[in-house]
C-alpha cells in the first residue's frame, strides 16, 4: 500500500512536469503577447519591459529559468499586476476559493447524496420523479444564468443578502456563491448516487441482509450506501479540485477575490507565469485529490483493500 | 498546510468598519498603483485620490494649481516656474519638496522604469534624448531652485504641458520609499503619497480602501472619511449591486438598459462627452486602401452615423463625422462638407468615388473588416457592412480575433485592411488625437505617412499663442478628413450612475472626479 502510494506520487510529479512544459510552450505559441496593448507601448519602452520580465531572453532559456524557480519554490513575478508575485496572489486568492468550494462541496454531498438515496429508496414513485427533475434542471441551468438568478431573487427582490462583494469572508457573502457553486455538483451528485445505490439495493448482499431480518435504516447506511457511493467517490476528486480552485463564473458576477478568475483573465491577459502558477496548483489538488480517492475507495469496499 | 489554514481563518475575520465609506465601481482591478507605470483609467482614479500633481484637472476639464499653488511661464513659453504650497507635507509627514517632482519626473522617462505613457513628457528639454538612451536621466531640465520651486525647460512651446503635469506619470516620487521598496513600494503600508487619500487597504480582485490623509494641505476641506474603489469587471453585476445599494458610483453602465434606467432611477444616470474616438482604420500600406483616398472617402459618406449613435448604441455616443472630439480645449471643430448633405445625396457622390476607383455592382470591394471579439464591436462591424453592402454593393466580411491576437495584427500591417480602433485623450488638447496620426506615432496602425500632415503638426506645437495655434491644427484635422486614413464613426460618453446621496459630482470631458470634491448626505 505505501509502495504503490509513493509509486503514485512519483507518477503525479512527473505528470505536472509534462503538464508545465505543455503549458509554457502553448502559451508562447499563441500570438500577441503581456505587452500588447491598445495603445502600443514605444519600443524602447517595451524593451526596458521585456527585459524586466527576461522575455528578451531566447524561450529555452525562459523556460530553464521558470523551472528553475518553480523548483525553488518561486512562480516569479505577474505580468499583468505589476509589483506583484504569482505566488502572493495565488496565495491571497486560494483560501478565499478553497473555503468557498468547501462550502458548495459539503453542501452538494450532504444534500445530493441524502436527495439521491431517498430518491433510490422510492425509485419510480413522485419522489423519485421530483428529484430526478430536479436534478435535471440543476444539471442544465449554468452557473452564469443561475448567479444573475438568485442575485435578482435574494439581493434585489428579498433584500435578504447582498448582491456582490467580499468582506473578508463575512457569512452573508458567501451564501449566494455557495448555492451557485453547489448547485450543478448537488445535482450530479444526486443522479449518481440514485443510480448507484439502485444497482446495490439489488444486488444479493442486500438480499441477504434483508433475509436476515436487519431493520431496513441499518441496511441502507450500513450496507448498501458505502459501495453505492463508489461512483461519487471517483466523481468528486476532480469536482473537488474544479471547486477548490475557484469557478470564473461565480467569481466574477459576485465580485469574489479568488483564484478562479487568473485562469481566464491571465490567459486573456497573456499573464504566462499567472497562468503557469494556477495551473501547476489545480494540476497538484488533481494528482493529490485523486490519489485520496484511491485510499478512500478502499475504505469503502473492502474487495478493493484486498487486492 | 498551517499557513493556509491561518489564511482561510483570516479570509474569514470581521470587516472593522466604522463610517460608511463612498463606494465606487472601478471597472477591471488597477495593474499597479505605482504612479510611473499605471496607464489604465482604473489606475489613474484611485491615484488621483492618492497623489496630487502640480496641477489638477478642473470641473471644466482645464488644468488648475494643486500641489503648486500657482505658476509662471516665460514669454516664450519655454519655461514653467511652479511655486509649491506652504506646508506641503507626504501622508507620512514629511515635507514635500520640489525634489520630490524631480524625482518622479526623472523616473517617468528613464527607460528601465517602463513608464507607458513617457512620451507625454517628450516636451520637456532632454526627455527625448533620455528616453532613447542618449543621455542620463538626471540631465532632464527639471530643476529645483528651492525647497518650494521648481522649474520645467522645454524643448519648445508646449501649451498642453499643465494638462499633461495633472496625469498620474508626473506625480511626485516619496524617494525613501522607493529606496527601500524598489519597485514594491505601491503597496499598502508602504506606499506614501501626497493626495487627499492614503491607501489601507488592497484585496485584489475585489476592492481598495482609502482612507483620509491628515497631512494633506487642505485635509481640512476633504469631506468624505473613507473611499472604497470595488473592481467590477461584468457591468451586469456592477448594475444590480448598485440597484441593492452596495455601490454609490458606477463605473458604466450594461448595454441595452439606459433608456430603462432613466425611467426606473430618475436623475442618477449622467452621461457627457468624454474625449475618445471610436473609429476604423484603413491599412494604408497595402491594397486595396493604398494610394486610393477616393475609395475610402466612399467608404466614410455611406457611413449613417447617426442610426449608430442612436439605434446600435443606445444613444450613448455622438455621431463622429471630425476626428476631434467636440469639447477639446482650443479646438475648432471640422466637418467634412458632405456631414451636411442628405444621406441620399451622399450615397450618390460615394457612388460616383467608388465606380472612378474602378469598382462596380458586377465587379465589388471586397474587404474584411477586423474586430477584437466583443458583442458592441460585432454590432457596429455588422451594421456597417450592411451600409457599405446597401449602398456600393461591397462585399465586407467580418474577422473577429481574440484581444491580443487582434492587438498582435494590427500592429503587424500585414493581414488587416479595415480594422476597430479607439483612442482616448491623454490631455485635454487636439494635439492628443492629432498626434497619433504624425507618421512618427507608435500608434499609427495604418501606416499614414503625409510629410505635410507632420509639418503641420511641428508648427502647430511650437506656437505659444492659442490664436495662431487653433486654425493650423484645424487644417491638420481637415486634412484627415480629406485623406481619411482612418474613418471616425463615434465620439465616446461617460456614463455612471451616481446616487443621489453623493453631493459635489461635476460631469467633464476627461471623467476626472476627485473624491476629496465630493461629500455624502
Amino acid at each position: 500500500m505505501a509502495y504503490a502510494t509513493v509509486r503514485r506520487l512519483a507518477a503525479g510529479l512527473l505528470t505536472l512536469f509534462v503538464l508545465l512544459t505543455l503549458s509554457f510552450f502553448l502559451l508562447r505559441a499563441a500570438p500577441g503577447g503581456p505587452l500588447d496593448r491598445e495603445r502600443a507601448l514605444p519600443p524602447r519602452i517595451e524593451a526596458a519591459i521585456a527585459q524586466r520580465y527576461h522575455l528578451d531572453e531566447p524561450l529555452a532559456a525562459q523556460y530553464t529559468r521558470y523551472l528553475v524557480g518553480v523548483l525553488r519554490g518561486d512562480l516569479g513575478p505577474s505580468f499583468q499586476y505589476d509589483g506583484y508575485q504569482v505566488a502572493e496572489l495565488i496565495g491571497a486568492g486560494l483560501p478565499v476559493s478553497a473555503l468557498l468550494g468547501t462550502l458548495a462541496l459539503l453542501l452538494a454531498l450532504l444534500l445530493g447524496v441524502g436527495l439521491g438515496a431517498l430518491a433510490a429508496v422510492r425509485a419510480g414513485s413522485g419522489v423519485d420523479r421530483l428529484v430526478s427533475a430536479l436534478a435535471m434542471t440543476g444539471l442544465a441551468l449554468p452557473n452564469f444564468v443561475v448567479a444573475p438568478l438568485l442575485i435578482l431573487l435574494f439581493a434585489l427582490g428579498l433584500g435578504w443578502l447582498p448582491a456582490g462583494g467580499w468582506q473578508r469572508g463575512a457569512a452573508g457573502d458567501l451564501v449566494l456563491p455557495v448555492v451557485a457553486l453547489a448547485l450543478p455538483q448537488l445535482a450530479y451528485v444526486a443522479r449518481l448516487t440514485r443510480s448507484g445505490l439502485i444497482g446495490v439495493l439489488d444486488s444479493g448482499f442486500v438480499l441477504a441482509a434483508r433475509a436476515r431480518g436487519l431493520p431496513p435504516a441499518r441496511i441502507l447506511l450500513r450496507h448498501a450506501l458505502p459501495p453505492a457511493l463508489l461512483p461519487v467517490l471517483s466523481y468528486l476528486g476532480p469536482a473537488a479540485a474544479g471547486l477548490i480552485t475557484g469557478s470564473v463564473v461565480v467569481e466574477q458576477v459576485f465580485g469574489i477575490p479568488g483564484v478562479g478568475r487568473y485562469f481566464v483573465q491571465g490567459a486573456l491577459n497573456r499573464d504566462y507565469t499567472l497562468v503557469l502558477g494556477v495551473v501547476l496548483v489545480y494540476g497538484a489538488l488533481i494528482v493529490l485529490f485523486n490519489l485520496l480517492v484511491d485510499l478512500l475507495y478502499g475504505l469503502l469496499d473492502p474487495r478493493i483493500r484486498s487486492r | 498546510m498551517r499557513g493556509f489554514v491561518l489564511a482561510v481563518l483570516l479570509a474569514c475575520g470581521l470587516p472593522a468598519q466604522a463610517s460608511p465609506p463612498l463606494r465606487i465601481g472601478n471597472g477591471p482591478e488597477p495593474e499597479t498603483l505605482d504612479p510611473q507605470r499605471a496607464e489604465g483609467v482604473s489606475a489613474g482614479n484611485v491615484l488621483r485620490d492618492l497623489f496630487e500633481g502640480l496641477t489638477a484637472i478642473g470641473a471644466d476639464g482645464r488644468p488648475r494649481p494643486a500641489a503648486a499653488s500657482g505658476w509662471t511661464i516665460s514669454a516664450d513659453g519655454r519655461l514653467y516656474t511652479f511655486r509649491l504650497r506652504d506646508h506641503a507635507r507626504w501622508s507620512n509627514g514629511d515635507a514635500l519638496t520640489a525634489d520630490d517632482f524631480v524625482t518622479g519626473l526623472r523616473r517617468a522617462v528613464t527607460p528601465a522604469t517602463g513608464a507607458p505613457s513617457a512620451q507625454l513628457l517628450r516636451p520637456i528639454r532632454h526627455a527625448a534624448a533620455i528616453a532613447d538612451g542618449r543621455l542620463p536621466p538626471e540631465q532632464l531640465a527639471v530643476r529645483a531652485l528651492d525647497a518650494q520651486t521648481l522649474q520645467i525647460e522645454l524643448e519648445a512651446p508646449a501649451t498642453y504641458l499643465l494638462g499633461v503635469l495633472a496625469q498620474p506619470l508626473a506625480f511626485p516620487v516619496h524617494a525613501p520609499s522607493l529606496r527601500r521598496h524598489g519597485d514594491g513600494f505601491a503597496r499598502p503600508g508602504r506606499l506614501v503619497g501626497n493626495g487627499a487619500y492614503r491607501l489601507e487597504d488592497w484585496v485584489v480582485q475585489s476592492h481598495i480602501d482609502l482612507v483620509r490623509n491628515p497631512h494633506y494641505w487642505n485635509a481640512a476641506r476633504t469631506a468624505i472619511e473613507r473611499v472604497r474603489y470595488l473592481t467590477t469587471e461584468d457591468l451586469h453585476s456592477e448594475y444590480k449591486r448598485y440597484r441593492a445599494g452596495e455601490l454609490d458610483i458606477t463605473y458604466e453602465i450594461p448595454p441595452g438598459q439606459a433608456e430603462r434606467i432613466r425611467r426606473e432611477l430618475p436623475g442618477q444616470l449622467r452621461v457627457a462627452p468624454y474625449l475618445g474616438v471610436y473609429f476604423y482604420g484603413l491599412n494604408l500600406t497595402r491594397a486595396p486602401f493604398r494610394g486610393r483616398p477616393q475609395l475610402r472617402q466612399a467608404l466614410s459618406m455611406v457611413i449613417d452615423r447617426e442610426l449608430i449613435a442612436t439605434r446600435v448604441l443606445g444613444g450613448l455616443a455622438l455621431p463622429a463625422h471630425g476626428w476631434v472630439p467636440p469639447g477639446t480645449a482650443g479646438h475648432e471643430p471640422q466637418r467634412p462638407a458632405w456631414a451636411d448633405w442628405p444621406y441620399e445625396r451622399r450615397v450618390a457622390e460615394a457612388r460616383a468615388l467608388y465606380h472612378a476607383a474602378g469598382y462596380t455592382q458586377a465587379a465589388p470591394l471586397d474587404v474584411e473588416i477586423r474586430y477584437n471579439t466583443h458583442e458592441s464591436h460585432r454590432r457596429v462591424a455588422t451594421v456597417i457592412a450592411a451600409m457599405w453592402k446597401q449602398t456600393l454593393g461591397v462585399r465586407a466580411h467580418l474577422h473577429n480575433e481574440e484581444f491580443k491576437v487582434f492587438l498582435y495584427n494590427r500592429r503587424l500591417r500585414r493581414d488587416t485592411q479595415v480594422f476597430r480602433a479607439a483612442w482616448m485623450a491623454d490631455f485635454n488638447d487636439p494635439l492628443s488625437f492629432l498626434g497619433i496620426l504624425h507618421s512618427a506615432h507608435g500608434k499609427n496602425d495604418s501606416g499614414w505617412s503625409d510629410p505635410s500632415y507632420d509639418t503641420l503638426l511641428e508648427r502647430a506645437s511650437a506656437m505659444v499663442d492659442p490664436g495662431q495655434r487653433a486654425p493650423l491644427l484645424a487644417q491638420a484635422e481637415a486634412k484627415i478628413l480629406a485623406e481619411v486614413p482612418v474613418i471616425p464613426i463615434y465620439f465616446y460618453v461617460s456614463k455612471h450612475l451616481v446616487s443621489p446621496r453623493v453631493r459635489g459630482w461635476t460631469d467633464n470631458v476627461l471623467d476626472y472626479h476627485y473624491s476629496k470634491d465630493l461629500s455624502l448626505h
